[in-house]
């Protein structure tokens, strides 16, 4: 982490929170957390279930309130959901305006921060043609698979131009060839549009597949226990990459990693394990 | 031959009663009970006249009016209730207690206060009709989707905005619940506070007819009253199914689903 | 909104205790608040009540303040008149409701029953049901003049089709699914009902006997103003005959108190009844 200062876009220092402070059953569900994401970069967070994936990315898109630490969007520090930040949520059928069309959908971000109406539809088109949805902009959501309404939420996301875009698993609930089509589909957009993406996943294969970085976290209270570099051909596709020898062995470590993070809350026995490999 | 299915089964017991009606009353021995034909003749005589002017728009007027009133007064205040914890706090004992007066017996006090005209009835019926709509709303305000309402949050929508694309939509079907609730009580009250004290009005000509012992005359305003009741229910049904038309669709999806 | 980013230590040291004293605090509100507030608006209404009685356009003598009106409130429950009168309309309520709701479900199970039956009843259904029940009360007064017979017409008219149109609605819900489930479980007809039917349409049913029971309680007391059957409503029309609006007042807070008891007893039987069933909470609120 030694890049220029300048090309920080998201920066999360210490972040820290506890649910329920003052009662009896506090619970302290990320412990500290401290990692940097550079303009460009495709970072996934990866973590075994419980390890409070979701808490960490509500804190940083700015719908929970940390309980200390902070997060910062471009010099500026996160109070509030932030101006250049973008989510695309796992309940993609909650995530979308039923009773808005999908081109409504995707253009009421646009209307509501005032972006004039030739622009917006123009932008508005384009997201819809990134994600392949041309043909569906007079539907509503609730008519669409849903991978298709996913597809809805990433233009909509990806219409707004944020600095960031943040994913919160959003693959979960589709199947697998839905799957493979949608994190090739964002691979794209990501190359395309030269876009930073923080992207949460408990799926190992899918997060060496996407990423370039793979940030493991502990299991609750959070920590961030390894940082790993995916050292991938850039072009990528489903059949090919996957079947790649490399692709195999990171897979392995990332794998490890995440097996260890099980039996590992709040990081307490990284220092002795780090003892023990040298 | 499904055209004729149908409309047998539409009117067929509509039919069927009318003949019985015709039949058991045919020898006129039932003091209570008009004849059909005579009970037609005397609806079209008594309603189409002078009547409808003087009687009838007084009566769907001061319904409209309050239908209106409390449907804005219900819809705004329920997004406020909805929306703040504290104002909810606050009103939550209050309005359990005010909406549990049957409103029909508020009638007597309005009367003193305000005197027979028509300001009285349009608050009577409004002290009815509010609560319906403004419960369903603070209801429907509150039962918003959660990852709905972090969307809108992380994508900038906030004050007129927010209600105006989330909340407004999102709490419709059963702000829409409360409306059809509020239609039937509204009805009930305009009726009641007409025959307990007005100068006109479809009510008080039915208890004016009463009293006349005009039997054939009460009937046909009991008809008048289920007929406007009917329209009432339809011209409702439509609006719903424009309104919510997002609505079914979605609940039909998620049941193939 | 700070527009450089603070170094690690100070951000740690000087936001840490005033955030977490602040989350302490919520959690405090949280706790009290509702009861806090709660309180507070009663009282305030009272309050504006009293001043605006005093000062307010209308003649205090037409609208007494709750300083006059509570004393009245809290004297009548010591009065046997009172408590009959009550129970005269809370026996109405109760006799009409019941004998409605029986009527609801058996003419709502048979017509529910077959497809034919279901279409054919379905025009007349959609014409008698909105005729307001209000619009009977004249025929009542003629039939049986100012005794509960009136009161009950009224009230059974109203309430009956609420709870048949229910049932009705639970029927056609009965899940094409478990219905087939049913089948092939090879249960008799009366475990059908038993296990299928019945739970299926309870909550239907709790929902049209609790909206029967507040607009039982309309019609009470309409047909208690009007043809004058014994009651709160009569109560009232002759305590503004008599010009006295502190008991005509009081009667009205009565009858407030009456409507909550009706409310609270719905919500019991309803979570002892339906406690499986939490889904039909949120979509009753009709």
């Amino acid at each position: 982490m030694t890049a220029n200062k300048s090309d920080v876009r998201l920066s999360v220092q210490q972040l820290r929170k506890v649910y329920g402070v003052g009662s009896r059953n506090e619970v302290e569900a990320v412990r500290s957390l401290t990692f940097d994401l550079h303009a460009g970069e495709f970072a996934c967070l990866v973590g075994p279930s419980g390890s409070g994936k979701t808490t960490l990315l509500k804190c940083i898109a700015g719908l929970l309130e940390p309980t200390s630490g902070e997060v910062v969007l471009d010099g500026r520090r996160v109070a509030g959901p932030a101006e250049g930040m973008a989510v695309v949520f796992q309940e993609y059928s909650r995530s979308l305006f039923p009773w808005l069309s999908v081109e409504d959908n995707v253009e009421l971000p646009l209307k509501t921060s005032g972006v004039p109406k030739a622009e917006r539809k123009e932008r508005v088109s384009e997201a819809l043609e990134a994600v392949s949805l041309s043909h569906a902009t007079k539907s509503y959501p609730w008519q669409l698979s849903g991978g298709m309404q996913q597809r809805v939420a990433i233009a909509r996301a990806v219409a707004s131009n944020p600095s960031v875009l943040l994913m919160d698993e959003p693959f979960a609930a589709v199947d697998a060839q839905t799957r493979g089509e949608l994190e090739d589909l964002v691979r794209d957009v990501w190359k395309r549009l030269n876009m930073t993406i923080l992207f949460v996943t408990h799926d190992i294969d899918e997060s060496v597949y996407l990423a370039e970085r793979v940030l493991v976290l502990s299991s609750s209270p959070t920590i961030i226990q390894a940082d790993l570099h995916i050292d991938l051909p850039d072009v990528r596709s489903q059949a090919d990459t996957r079947s790649l020898h490399r692709f195999g062995e990171l897979r392995h470590q990332v794998y490890e990693e995440v097996q260890f993070a099980k039996i590992n809350p709040g990081g307490e026995r990284t220092a002795a394990r780090e003892e023990l490999r040298s | 031959m499904i055209v004729l299915k149908r409309i047998g089964m539409w009117f067929g017991l509509p039919a069927i009663l009318i003949a019985i009606w015709w039949a058991t009353t045919a020898q006129g021995v039932n003091f209570f009970v008009p004849k059909p034909d005579k009970m037609a003749s005397t609806f079209a005589k008594v309603w189409y006249s002078e009547k409808f002017f003087t009687d009838v728009l007084p009566s769907i007027g001061r319904l409209s009016i309050s239908l209106l009133i409390s449907l804005v007064l219900g819809v705004v205040l329920g997004i406020a209730i909805g929306l703040s914890r504290n104002l909810r706090w606050l009103l939550e004992p209050l309005l359990e207690f005010v909406r549990a007066v049957p409103s029909t017996i508020l009638i007597p006090v309005l009367l003193l206060l305000i005197g027979i005209n028509d300001t009285m009835k349009v608050a009577v019926i409004v002290l009815g009709c509010l609560w319906p709509i403004l419960l369903n709303t603070v209801e429907g305000v509150r039962s918003l989707d959660e990852v709905l309402k972090n969307t809108a949050r992380v994508y900038g929508l906030r004050g007129f905005d927010r209600i105006r694309y989330l909340v407004l939509p999102g709490a419709s079907p059963l702000i829409m619940a409360g409306i059809r609730h509020s239609l039937a009580v509204g009805l009930i009250l305009l009726v009641v506070s007409e025959m307990f004290a007005s100068t006109d009005g479809i009510g008080y000509s039915i208890i004016n007819f009463q009293n006349r012992v005009a039997i054939p005359e009460m009937w046909s305003g009991i008809v008048l009253l289920g007929i406007i009741g009917v329209l009432l229910s339809v011209a409702f049904q439509a609006i719903q199914k424009r309104v919510l038309g997002w609505y079914y669709g979605l609940k039909e999806a998620s049941n193939d689903g | 909104m700070e527009t450089q980013t603070p170094t690690l230590s100070s951000v740690a040291v000087s936001t840490l205790p005033t955030r977490e004293h602040r989350v302490r605090r919520a959690a405090r509100w949280t706790a009290v608040g509702p009861y806090v507030l709660g309180v507070a608006g009663i009282l305030a209404a009272l309050i504006v009540w009293e001043l605006y009685s005093v000062f307010g356009p209308v003649s205090q003598h037409h609208l007494p303040p709750p300083s006059v009106v509570l004393p009245t409130f809290f004297t009548n429950l010591t009065f046997t008149q009172f408590w009959m009168t009550m129970g005269q309309t809370m026996w109405a309520w109760f006799l009409g409701l019941g004998i409605a709701t029986l009527g609801g479900v058996a003419v709502g199970l048979l017509i529910g029953s077959s497809e034919f039956l279901r279409s054919a009843t379905h025009t007349s259904i959609e014409f008698l049901r909105p005729i307001p029940a209000v619009g009977m009360i004249p025929l009542a007064a003629l039939l049986f003049g100012p005794r509960i017979g009136a009161e009950l017409m009224i009230v059974v008219y109203g309430c009956f089709w609420i709870i048949m149109i229910q049932v009705l609605y639970g029927i056609t819900d009965i899940d094409k699914v478990a219905n087939d489930t049913v089948h092939t479980m090879r249960m008799t007809w009366l475990q059908r009902v038993r296990h299928l039917v019945l739970p299926t349409l309870l909550p239907y049913l709790m929902t049209g006997i609790r909206i029967a029971a507040t607009v039982a309680l309309i019609l009470a007391i309409s047909s208690e103003l009007i043809v004058g059957t014994p009651g709160i409503g009569r109560a009232v029309a002759q305590a503004q005959l008599n010009d006295n609006p502190p008991a005509m007042i009081a009667l009205i807070l009565t009858s407030g108190v009456l409507g909550i008891l009706v409310n609270l007893i719905f919500r019991f039987i309803e979570r002892k009844v339906l406690f499986w069933h939490t889904s039909v909470r949120s979509e009753v609120a009709a």
